[in-house]
């Protein structure tokens, strides 16, 4: 008997006469990687946002730990929700952004810990503790006074990854989150990200790392319009594609 | 010859060197001079009288008023524009008009025509009562001059036409932050208004100083506009005193210095908000190397 960690069921998104997303289907099981491939603008970090409710959507609903998120059904209708119950439902989820977004006026370790402090209202000594371990654990111990601006983009990126981990999540959502790095520093964002889905993190991956996705996930999904293409094995959709649009996909990026 | 001398490592490195400064410099200083020995020389200044009245009690009672009419406004300025700013960037309507609305109507008409009208409000209105509007019951009402002194009224109009005038400014500050910062904030679960306060306003904080520096300084001068309703500010102060010893210039030069030395004194906890909401953000533009002039070697 797997667990469901993720739900979406024919998820819609507009924006104003523009369909961003046309009913995409998935679902994650509890400690799997699932990477999302596909052109740009075809509604990957949509998609993504959604998840979080960070955009409200248009049809179809998201499942994530067994809550509907961002609504409440009663009947047949999804009322929204309070900001308040979305502000909780979103702790549990993690999320990283492509071009970092720490708070450049804080240091890394304020970085980490503000959140626990602030809205899980852990204690200041006790936050400390786990954002020490944190910044360790992404090898960033000993810049934990640095301030974002003294950073170079990797480690921004894994100082970010650990403040996400820091509100305890149970899903962590990455949207391309080496796209902005110099080349030479995505590897070290990389072995943070597969130490995590080692540990047994349940993710949602959007990525053009192809190495990663064939190395570390379970499940590939090729969107392309706001559309599921295609959807399998890193082996079936990367190596075996059946779709002329994910082969040609593939072309390009390879 | 010349590959000689790149092929030398026994080289000096000389920083730019500024001519003109120094020819600026010379000019700035020699019209400064003439300035000071014009006045010093008029005949028609008695300078024994501004050095008399210079710590005289009245005036530094004066100067007394206007820097706690000036803390005091700004501050209720500064709470009100942060109000108004958030509510003319918020998704509801009514708020933003509202926040419209009020940023119009103290910013379209003149301070001076404001200030009067607070302080004829006893005026137009002898009785103030707060009760519940077409009914009998009045919890409580009095004089319009007894509840509101001049003092109350310079303070009302200079606190709520700075609100308008400053909201656009934290404004400003806000729309700067980036929108990604506000995604992370909710993205770890913060509500809007602690995203507000702890991740959002302390980086705006960054572009409003600098410009509500001049607002502190604008409102230290402005307060003089307060003479029109008598209240005891360094201006009347100085044109009460004036008025019956008739020596107008002198105390002028009296206030006037006392107001360039106030100006002058606020620069320093604007320089040291700045470092302090300044942390993180590496400084673009700030002044190069050096000094403006170098004397001595090199
Ligand atoms: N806030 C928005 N308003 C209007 N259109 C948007 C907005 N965000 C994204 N879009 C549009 O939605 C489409 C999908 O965007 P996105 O999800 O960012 O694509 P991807 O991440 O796959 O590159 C694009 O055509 C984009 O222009
Ligand atoms: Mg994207």
């Amino acid at each position: 008997m797997t667990n469901v960690m993720v739900d979406a069921r024919s998820v819609r998104k507009r924006y104003g006469s523009n369909e961003v997303l046309k009913g995409i289907s998935l679902t994650v099981e509890q400690g799997e990687v699932l990477c999302i491939i596909g052109p740009s603008g075809s509604g990957k970090s949509t998609f993504l946002r959604c998840l979080n409710h960070l955009e409200s959507i248009n049809g179809g609903r998201i499942i994530v730990n067994g809550e509907l998120m961002g609504y409440r059904q009663v009947g047949n209708v999804l009322h929204e929700m309070k900001p308040s119950e979305i502000a909780r439902q979103r702790q549990s989820i993690g999320m990283v952004f492509q071009r970092f977004n720490l708070f450049p006026h804080m240091t890394a370790l304020q970085n980490v810990i503000e959140a626990p402090i602030g809205v899980s209202k852990v204690s200041a000594a006790e936050a400390k503790k786990l954002g020490q371990e944190l910044l360790a654990q992404v090898g960033l111990a000993e810049k934990a006074d640095h301030y974002p601006s003294q950073l170079s983009g990797g480690q921004q990126q894994r100082v970010a990854i650990a403040r996400a981990l820091a509100m305890k999540p149970t899903l962590m959502l990455f949207d391309e989150p080496t796209s902005a790095l110099d080349p030479e520093l995505v590897g070290d964002v990389l072995d943070v990200m597969k130490g995590l889905a080692k540990a047994g993190m349940t993710m949602i991956v959007v990525t053009h790392e192809m190495g990663f996705a064939r190395e570390v996930a379970d499940k590939v999904v090729f969107i392309d319009k706001g559309q599921i293409v295609e959807m399998g094995t890193p082996k079936e959709v990367l190596d075996k594609p059946q779709e002329a649009r994910t082969k040609a996909f593939l072309n390009k990026v390879l | 010859m010349a590959e000689e001398e790149f092929n030398s490592d026994d080289v000096v490195a000389v920083p730019l060197r500024h001519p003109w400064r120094w020819v600026f410099g010379g000019v700035a200083s020699a019209l400064l001079l003439g300035f000071i020995w014009a006045i010093y020389s008029a005949k028609s200044i008695q300078h024994e009288i501004v050095v008399q009245f210079m710590l005289d009690p009245r005036i530094l009672e004066g100067m007394f008023v206007t820097l706690w009419v000036t803390v005091v406004c700004m501050f209720i300025a500064t709470v009100l524009a942060t109000i108004l700013a958030i509510m003319k960037l918020s998704e509801n309507p009514l708020q933003r008009w509202l926040a419209t609305g009020f940023i119009e109507f103290f910013r379209g008409t003149p301070l001076l025509l404001q200030i009067v009208f607070w302080g004829y409000l006893g005026i137009i209105f002898p009785n103030l009562f707060v009760g519940i509007p077409f009914t009998d019951i009045i919890f409580f009402s009095g004089q319009t001059s007894q509840l509101i002194p001049a003092i109350m009224a310079g303070i009302i109009a200079l606190s709520l036409n700075e609100a308008a005038y400053s909201a656009e400014i934290v404004r400003a500050g806000i729309l700067a932050v980036d929108s990604g910062q506000v995604e992370a904030a909710k993205s770890l679960g913060m509500s809007g208004g602690y995203t507000m306060r702890r991740i959002v306003l302390p980086q705006a904080m960054r572009v409003i100083i600098p410009p509500m520096g001049n607002e502190f300084i604008g409102m230290l001068k402005n307060t003089s506009l307060l003479q029109v309703i008598a209240v005891a500010e360094l201006y009347t102060q100085a044109s009460t005193i004036s008025s019956a010893n008739l020596a107008q210039i002198e105390l002028l030069m009296v206030s006037g210095f006392w107001y360039l030395v106030m100006t002058t004194v606020l620069g320093f906890p604007q320089r040291a908000l700045e470092r302090k909401y300044g942390k993180g953000f590496a400084v673009v533009g700030a002044r190069s190397e050096g000094r403006a002039f170098k004397v001595g070697k090199r």
